[in-house]
């Protein structure tokens, strides 16, 4: 056996020590900056994905079942909630008042009628009507059967609470006995808005008592309600005969054009005692929604499968990666041993990531909008794809890609430019 | 300079027990411009040699300065650098299957910033018809034949002027005539600029064109002989 020491850290022969002049290196190779280089990964990552159309297809296809679950499963969250407050939606007011203990509007707590009067104080306060709420049963004109309906008693007349349809029925609603039905309301309730077409009028009953249906207005079934129906403040009166006039469940305040709606609610605020809660109609919005996201299990369901679905997709473009990986270790290796870098050929597999998500995307987008139309126009739900949905599905969609990359990326471990030989 | 200056570089697989040695103590030396084969039967180390050499492989003893860089010790980016200043040739070709020839060739190009797409593309080009390939640029490798894929990577592995080839026994998949064309192909070229090259091979068809012959055994270097073909050449 050779019995040598081991080479110090200058060789015998190297030209320090035998007095050559050192060698002069050759000029390193600058390599493209990391722009030049991810624009050359990312396009070997597409030359790649596009020479096997079978594979880009299925994950295509991932992509896509992904992001159309999604947009789906956010699209019904989104609609629920909307339809939760129809009916507070539909009320249109500068500010109202509230009981702090109502939750919801289909159980209010009743608050004095006198503060509707007290509002009035502040100049800028032109009118202030109280709102009676309450459910009754109505009955089916046409089968017969009950149901229970939501019924809103107002003083139409004076045009602070409206809603869309309201304004030309106000002279007919001031008769005894008669309401308005939302024609939005559960096809449960009857073809009340046939009816009206043929007959011009009909009777309906409501909590025991017959009344005439005058007009239609536009609400919508809630989740507190499947219908609704708007009457004066008497005819509620003549329905719901236990309701004491002094406690009403809302009152709707209209200011003088040109005020200060934030200013006046915080002036209302200190003027009335602390049994009402001064709200402006997007608040009063947003505290019904809260109650139903808290009060419910839909938010988390609708999170959980947008998740599902999120997942499903990863997995999906997870396995299409890591399997063009394995199958390409060879190829992958080569270009290790031709000195490309594990972080150029990680942007390589990142960067069919983001290909697969791009590309899934945009077919899945343009199919949601083709079944947002669809479903929307089936279930009467409030299906709606904004940019800012769009855009917070794609980072979700970007973000899933991501991280099946990133997963994938370990298995570039295995292509050892070693073992070609 | 040497472009290949090996000293008692002694390698072995496993660990304890099972420790197995394949390189003991080798020397070596490669000049500029040399076309130096290494032969042996299978087992006898001569691919580890080359993995080392190609810095495909981290040093265990010895000294290996490959193209000025020692590379005992070495880290994994001087090493990846390392790698971009030498040409390697396969057994199997492999060439990336979802690229055509051109680009293929173009890749061993990609890392030199100075280039531009279009530039990468001409040299390429150009690497092609010197390879007898002109007109067979945009064939994918699948629509080659063996002897045309492997001119592809020797075209490859010239494309950044590398300052050493390493080859492993490139003409192992091909028959006697297009192997012989391949391993000519590349010796012209390499002669014409200079470049040197350290060639694996078992198959006694091509020794005539080295420089010089070296033969390993169980890890060792058991003879070198000046080749006579390198004068007829």
């Amino acid at each position: 056996m050779n019995e040598l020491a081991p080479p110090a850290k200058l060789l015998p022969w190297a030209p320090e020590r035998t007095g050559e002049a050192p060698h002069s290196l050759p000029p390193a190779r600058r390599g493209p900056g990391f722009a030049a280089s991810t624009w050359l990964a990312v396009r070997l990552a597409w030359r790649q994905l596009r020479s096997e159309k079978a594979r880009l297809a299925s994950a295509i296809a991932g992509v896509l079942f992904a992001c159309v679950l999604v947009f789906m499963q956010l699209g019904f969250r989104g609609a629920l909630f909307e339809s939760a407050t129809n009916l507070i939606g539909a009320m249109r007011g500068d500010l109202f008042l509230m009981h702090p203990l109502t939750l919801a509007s289909f159980r209010p707590e009743p608050l004095p009628r006198v503060r509707a009067q007290q509002a009035l104080a502040l100049p800028e306060v032109e009118r202030a009507v109280p709102v009676y709420l309450a459910q009754a049963t109505w009955r089916n004109p046409e089968s017969g059967t009950r149901r229970t309906i939501q019924l809103i008693g107002v003083d139409v007349a004076a045009g602070v609470l409206d809603f869309p349809g309201l304004a030309p029925l106000v002279d007919r609603l001031k008769r005894a006995d008669t309401l308005a039905f939302d024609v939005r309301s559960r096809p449960e309730f009857g073809p009340v808005a046939t009816l009206l077409e043929q007959r011009g009028t009909i009777e309906a009953e409501v909590g025991n008592r017959r009344m005439e249906v005058v007009g239609l207005i536009e609400i919508g079934p809630s989740f507190g309600a499947d219908g609704n129906v708007v009457l004066s403040e008497v005819n509620f009166r003549r329905v719901v005969k236990e309701r004491q006039v002094a406690a009403v469940d809302l009152v709707a305040i209209r200011l003088r054009p040109g005020s200060d709606i934030l200013a006046t609610q915080q002036r209302l605020r200190e003027l009335l005692p602390r049994d009402v809660m001064v709200l402006t109609q997007a608040e009063l919005r947003a505290h019904e929604r809260r109650y139903w996201e808290e009060a419910t299990p839909i938010g988390f369901i609708f999170a959980f499968g947008s998740l599902m679905g999120l997942v499903v997709g990863m997995v999906i473009v997870y396995q299409i990666l890591f399997s063009d990986i394995a199958s390409h270790l060879k190829e992958y290796a080569t270009l290790k041993a031709m000195g490309y870098s594990g972080f150029y050929l990680s942007r390589v597999v990142l960067g069919a990531a983001l290909i697969l998500a791009v590309t899934g995307f945009i077919p899945g987008l343009a199919l949601s909008f083709f079944l947002y139309d669809l479903v929307g126009s089936a279930t009467f739900l409030p299906l709606r794809l904004d940019l800012a949905m769009g855009l917070s599905v794609f980072a979700m969609i970007f973000g899933m890609c991501a991280v099946a990359g990133l997963l994938a990326v370990r298995k570039l471990r295995d292509a050892n430019p070693a073992d070609m030989f | 300079m040497e472009p290949v200056l090996l000293r008692r570089v002694t390698y072995a697989y496993g660990e304890g027990e099972l420790r197995r040695p394949v390189l003991r103590a080798v020397d070596l030396t490669v000049r500029e411009g040399e076309i130096v084969l290494l032969t042996g039967p299978s087992g006898s180390g001569k691919t580890t040699l080359l993995t080392l050499i190609g810095a495909l492989r981290a040093m265990q003893e010895g000294s290996a300065r490959v193209l000025g860089e020692e590379l005992n010790g070495a880290a994994e980016a001087a090493r990846v650098d390392l790698r971009r200043r030498i040409g390697f040739i396969f057994q199997n070709h492999n060439l990336l299957g979802f690229l055509t020839a051109r680009q293929n060739v173009a890749m061993a190009l990609e890392q030199d910033g100075s280039l531009a797409e279009r530039a990468r593309l001409a040299r390429a080009g150009e690497l092609l018809a010197a390879v007898g390939l002109a007109g067979h640029e945009d064939r994918i490798p699948a629509r080659l034949s063996g002897g045309q894929r492997q001119r592809v990577s020797v075209a490859r592995a010239l494309a950044a002027d590398p300052g050493l080839v390493l080859a492993d026994e490139p003409t192992a998949a091909l028959d006697k005539a297009s192997g012989h064309e391949v391993v000519q192909l590349l010796r012209n070229l390499a002669k014409s600029r200079g470049v040197p090259i350290l060639l694996v091979t078992h198959d006694p068809r091509i020794l005539d064109i080295a420089d010089r012959i070296v033969a390993m055994e169980d890890g060792r270097i058991v003879a070198q002989e000046q080749a006579s073909g390198a004068a007829a050449a």
